[in-house]
């Protein structure tokens, strides 16, 4: 008998029932919340008179509206601020924790699940929100649900799920310096395409991703989503563990004790088997950056934009020719030569202390290149931006001009006061690329923070590996 | 939820792949603390020339001509036919919502985004998933004559076209029969509340930490 994968453990471990025809009762350990996708969840759970089956279980934070500029004065949009006010009300009504606006702990809420050891090894985590996959990089099973699910998570504590299929993506070498975890999780959706996970759970593995720190493999999880998995998974090893001690919601005493014991299990056994298995080389691997209106329509710095004319399937290359007029970019155009007029560092994939770690390496003592309007830096929560202003770092960004905000999704989908106007171009590290998503009519290239940073600096995409020498 | 037995109507044609749920109801829109009223922005960047706000008059704002739901006779379709990875991106449920508010109760694609297909079912909607091929005959079809209409059959798990050819399609079980009821999912699954309470005891002996806070 062949072994488990760690996704097949996780999917065990937290079966209620099993119905014939493949329908489970899963078990959800921790139930992330947040303003957008929640509020028609609770307004069904009153009108049906249900309360939630395990408060505990639930962390609340309100993140995709909230202000960026100083909290003091308040949410200005009302339709907004009724958002974020029913988060607080459903909140206080049914007992649930939730770090509000002004609470220091506040931010995106797949960065302080993590920060606050509220996401553990073996959970099911869930939140009524796409890149709930980040959590994956603990060795939990993390995805995210829509708000039927969020209210059907708060009655029952239980969803109604099909198993997936497993799906390896084993990534071997060594990056070179000024490569991320954003190229690689880039990289993998340009090869595998934006509908290649559907189906799936991805368990990540390989020297690459064992070298990654927390940050860097909550990265590369966040962005399942955008190879079409709703969850990415990483095996615990010492470097998750490191993490997680003393972290508040972490077990303490002698529960840390047990649980570590048993978190060694937390990998899929050595004969395991895969239904599809994808290898990859990293260690030529090159600095990504996105071209297109989805983040498969991504290349390598040193490339060109591709020519749909090359493509041989005509519903594809017909998708390629919406991109580029969309973007406004010819092909045979290399990609250094495409000028952002907006730099945006922040958001889930890449808003966590080393992020803006990396970004600062590359701009300090640098200023912002004259043909960029806006450069903004938005931490991925207070306690991320705190830390990074203890070292210093809101300094390097703003003596280079960028601007430093308060912590919020902000610009990555652009529904509170951060968005670009029409025509604009944005340098983004952020994890979604679509028509749109910035601002109607604005254009995101997707980028690790380093790059992101070095284009801000040189007013052009450029090659971060060799940033040092412009 | 409404139930979903027989569906007849009209078909829309939206012929680019990877349609996003950004897409399909754009981020402004999900300010909103309903479940209801987002048919009008349905599609709202691609449907109108203007920029669309909440509390915005839609009847007011300028059509995308070249968009195909202010075209005749689109403007009264039911069933929805796109294309691969549909429904991809954010798992806002609002994208459902929208479909439902202007009147899709099926989409037909060649393939779906998990949670985007998940979410269909909660809401009545019926995602139909079929091969590509048969996916491309249906718009050379709706191409060659607008106003094509299908009558899809979920208790017999067929489409039957005006030409009267039946395709067959897949559809899981136990989403079937919820379709098919209209049922609560939340009921049902609390029917089994003694095995939920179960589970929590054994588990809690097993990782207690994991009931720590
Ligand atoms: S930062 Fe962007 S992708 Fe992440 S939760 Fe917020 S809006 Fe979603």
């Amino acid at each position: 008998m062949s072994g488990k994968t760690l996704y097949d453990k996780l999917w065990d471990s937290h079966l209620v029932r099993q119905d014939d025809g493949g329908t489970a009762l899963l078990y959800i350990d921790r139930h992330l919340v947040h303003e957008v996708t929640s509020p028609q969840a609770f307004e069904g759970l009153r009108l049906a008179g249900r309360r939630p089956w395990r408060s505990q279980s639930i962390l609340a934070v309100p993140d995709h509206n909230v202000p960026t500029t100083d909290r003091a004065a308040g949410i200005s949009d009302p339709v907004s601020r009724v958002q974020v006010e029913t988060l607080d009300l459903n909140c206080s009504e049914f007992d649930i924790t939730e770090f509000t606006m002004t609470d220091l702990r506040q931010g995106i809420v797949h960065v302080i699940g993590p920060e606050q050891g509220a996401t553990l090894p073996g959970m099911t985590v869930v939140c009524g929100d796409s890149h709930t996959s980040t959590h994956g990089a603990f060795g939990a099973l993390a995805f995210g649900i829509g708000t039927s699910e969020v209210e059907h998570v708060l009655a029952t504590q239980c969803l109604i799920q099909k198993k997936s299929g497993n799906m390896q993506i084993r990534v071997d070498g060594r990056l070179a310096p000024g490569v991320s975890a954003k190229d690689v999780v880039l990289a993998i959706i340009g090869r595998i395409g934006t509908a290649g996970g559907t189906g799936f759970a991805l368990e990540f593995g390989g020297q690459v991703i064992r070298d990654l720190s927390m940050e860097g493999r909550m990265t590369v999880c966040n962005m399942a989503i955008e190879a079409g998995a709703r969850a990415g998974m990483i095996a615990v090893d010492d470097t998750t563990i490191a993490y997680l001690e003393g972290r508040p919601y972490a077990p303490g005493g002698e529960h840390w004790d047990q649980a570590v014991s048993a978190w060694a299990e937390l990998h899929s056994d050595a004969d395991a088997g895969f239904d599809r298995v994808i290898t990859l080389d990293a260690g030529s691997l090159a600095p990504q950056v996105s071209w297109g209106t989805s983040p498969e329509m991504v290349t390598a710095i040193d490339a060109v934009v591709p020519d749909p004319d090359a493509e041989s399937d005509p519903v594809k290359r017909e998708g390629m020719r919406n991109a580029l007029a969309y973007m406004d970019l010819q092909p045979g155009m290399a990609i250094t030569d495409i000028r952002p007029d907006h730099v945006f560092i922040g958001s889930c994939t890449n808003a966590r202390i080393e992020d803006l770690r990396a970004a600062a390496a590359v701009i300090r003592g640098r200023r912002v290149a004259a043909g960029i309007k806006q450069a903004l830096v938005v931490p991925g929560s207070g306690l991320v931006k705190q830390q990074a202003e203890a070292e210093g770092l809101d300094r390097v960004f703003t003596e280079a001009g960028f601007e430093w905000r308060e912590p919020g999704c902000s610009m990555c989908l652009a529904m509170n006061a951060d968005r670009l106007e029409a025509g604009d171009r944005c340098a983004s590290t952020s994890n979604r690329n679509f028509e749109g998503r910035q601002g109607q009519g604005g254009r995101t290239h997707l980028v690790s923070p380093a790059m992101a940073a070095a284009a801000a600096v040189a007013g052009h995409f450029t090659d971060v590996r060799q940033a040092g020498d412009t | 939820m409404d139930k979903f037995t027989v569906i007849s109507g009209i078909v829309t044609p939206l012929d680019r792949p990877n349609v996003d749920t950004d897409a399909i109801i754009p981020k402004q829109f999900l300010k909103s603390i309903h479940r209801t009223g987002f048919g009008p922005n349905l599609f709202d960047d691609w449907r109108y020339l203007d920029h669309g706000e909440p509390g915005k008059d839609n009847s007011r704002r300028p059509l995308n001509p070249d968009f195909v739901l202010n075209q005749s006779p689109y403007q009264d379709a039911v069933i929805l036919l796109g294309r691969e990875n549909f429904g991809c991106g954010s798992s806002r449920e609002h994208a459902v919502w929208a479909l439902l508010d202007y009147g899709f109760r099926v989409v037909i694609a060649p393939g779906f985004a998990d949670i985007f297909f998940n979410n269909c079912f909660k809401n009545g909607v019926l995602p139909i998933v079929l091969d590509s091929v048969v996916v491309d005959r249906l718009f050379e079809a709706v191409a060659g004559s607008p106003g094509y209409t299908l009558r899809v059959d979920l208790p017999a798990q067929q489409i039957t076209t005006p030409e009267q050819e039946i395709i067959g399609f897949e559809v899981d079980p136990f989403r079937k029969d919820c379709l098919i009821q209209g049922l609560d999912d939340i009921a049902l699954t609390l029917q089994h509340a003694d095995d939920i309470r179960r589970y929590e005891e054994a588990r809690w002996l097993e990782v207690p930490w994991l009931f720590d806070k």
